[in-house]
């Protein structure tokens, strides 16, 4: 089973303070040791949400605001998609990586998958 | 076993997650296989004992690496005592026994899981044997789990994984990284068990599941962490690519009763998006190396024609073909000829595809070999001859061990009676 991984902003993140030799080091160290640990699919990061936008649809009209938005710790850094055999495993893995890179909070939520859908049929 | 169910459940997936990397980290530590077992079993004992205590640590895998170092130090220094190396030392400074064991550097986890990983595909150990201990040892899976994924009784694969360790330990094989001249046939024998792991997954050969997805994930898995480990050998990305693109259809290769859909009639919205993605990309990394003509690279290549083609019409059979006729020049066999008959029959009509496979029913090896009947069946059918099919179907239902595709073959036979009824 799949779950994706997505870790979410710290201020510093947001400030748009590049992470330090030592933090990249980390992370990649991480990416590097969960590809040897054969799970992980497919992974990125994002950028401040300076850079971005949202869309916001209230009672059918829609809005697009720029970034940056308030609340830093809401907006989402990145996230990955690893194959394992449970959530335990899956969360093995996080926090591995919340530790290694710093991350105040992860989330692990599983992928849904073809067969959920045909049982909601 | 704990009496704290959580606690244990914990530590199953910890040894899962950890044990692979433990071992292989210790077995450069202390050189073989047997003590590198035992001490990560002695790792988790002693996780038991804290963490029942104390709880799980915020950081256990760092516990359980610390702690593994740690017993691996004081193996050696015991090991070293009593071979009396350090008998003076030790006795005159009794208090020194104080160990830093940050002083044996932890080397490159890379070599250490690549070194883990040579040694369970060891060409000295039966084809079998390599892969019971890989997935034991690599994949961290139990040895009922192993037994379960191979349909095969729990003693029987207990007493294949102890005589392997008994190959391996009377041919003295330790730890090692084979010299640059070993490797590419060293290599070579790790993907045949990865292969071989994911086709008993991929074609069930026993059993009456048609797929058995348990086995087809540690392949997976397994063809993952090698990607990763050699990361520029393009072979090796070759055989990831087609695992993967293979893999991408498995969801689409069962019909609602279990029966198998073969490829042109699958639903390929079904397909895995993700890991026709991964595959089609890894394609291109071969190429970006500057290419490749091994066997499982081009497999892959066919493989990324199926999954390039939105709709079964809109095929590459040429291209398939021309990709068939490489393979069976480089690495000629039976059932790659009857794969290129196939191609070629889609690519020029079933009269040329029959030139390529009814000369392989006087190959003996292919004699019971069902998939042989199977598409002579097939294309004996489509070029009207219905008897003659008939005949290759039920061959090919009398000979297969697969319960699910013996029923399809009946079924295909008994339409060439109708075919026939309604040509004649």
């Amino acid at each position: 089973m799949r779950y994706m991984v997505m870790h979410y902003q710290t201020q510093e993140m947001e400030d748009g303070v590049l992470p330090s030799a030592e933090q990249q080091a980390a992370i990649g160290q991480y990416m590097q040791e969960a590809a040897m640990s054969g799970v992980l699919l497919s992974g990125e990061g994002v950028s401040s949400s300076s850079e971005g936008a949202r869309v916001q649809v209230d009672d059918g009209n829609v809005r697009v605001i720029d970034g940056p938005f308030a609340e830093a710790k809401e907006l989402i850094a990145g996230f990955a998609i690893l194959e394992v055999d449970s959530l335990d495993e899956a969360v093995e893995h996080a926090r591995k990586f919340a530790l290694l890179v710093g991350t105040e909070r992860v989330d692990v939520r599983r992928v849904v998958e073809f067969e959920d859908l045909q049982r909601g049929r | 076993m704990t009496d704290h169910p959580e606690l244990d459940q914990r530590l199953a997936t910890l040894w899962r997650v950890e044990s692979p990397r433990l071992i292989a980290r210790l077995m450069r530590l202390v050189g073989d296989l047997d003590t590198a077992e035992e001490l990560a079993q002695d790792v988790f004992v002693a996780a038991i004992e804290k963490w029942r205590q104390d709880g799980v640590p915020d950081n256990p895998a760092a516990w359980l690496n610390t702690t593994a170092r740690f017993l691996a130090v004081d193996r050696i220094r015991r090991r070293d005592t009593r071979r009396g190396k350090y008998h003076l030392v030790a006795a005159s400074q009794p208090q020194a026994v104080e160990h830093d064991p940050d002083e044996i550097v932890d080397g490159d986890l890379a070599e250490d899981l690549l070194g883990l990983i040579f040694m369970a595909c060891h060409p000295i150990l039966s084809p079998d044997a390599r892969s019971a201990l890989t997935l034991k040892l690599v994949c961290g899976l139990s040895t009922d789990d192993v037994a379960r994924a191979f349909l095969t009784p729990a003693p029987t694969i207990a007493q294949r994984i102890v005589r392997a360790k008994r190959t391996l330990a009377a041919a003295k094989v330790r730890f090692e990284l084979p010299p640059e001249s070993e490797r590419p046939a060293r290599l070579d024998a790790v993907r045949e068990v990865i292969y071989l792991v994911f086709n008993e997954g991929h074609s069930a050969t026993s059993g009456d599941q048609w797929i058995r997805g348990d086995l087809c994930a540690e392949a997976l898995r397994l063809g993952r962490m090698l990607a990763a480990l050699t990361p520029s050998d393009t072979e090796t990305l070759g055989l990831l690519a087609l695992i993967e693109l293979q893999a991408s259809r498995l969801r689409a290769r069962t019909g609602p009763d279990g029966e198998p859909v073969l490829l042109l009639d699958q639903d390929r919205t079904r397909w895995d998006r993700l890991l026709i993605q991964r595959g089609l990309a890894n394609i291109d990394r071969i190429e970006r190396l500057g290419g490749t003509v091994g066997p499982y690279a081009l497999q892959a290549a066919i493989a990324a024609c199926h999954a390039r083609a939105t709709v079964a019409e809109d095929t590459d059979w040429e291209r398939i073909t021309a990709l068939y006729d490489g393979l069976a020049r480089i690495s000629p066999s039976p059932v790659v000829e009857l794969n290129r008959g196939v191609a070629t029959a889609q690519a020029f009509g079933p009269a040329a595809g029959l030139e390529v496979v009814l000369p392989l029913l006087d190959v003996p090896g292919m004699r019971d070999y069902h998939l042989l009947y199977a598409v002579a069946g097939d294309l004996l059918c489509r070029s009207g001859a219905h008897e003659q099919a008939r005949e290759h179907f039920l061959r090919a239902a009398a000979i297969t061990r697969n319960g699910v595709e013996r029923r399809t073959m009946q079924g295909r036979a008994a339409e060439c009676v109708a075919g026939h009824a309604l040509s004649t």
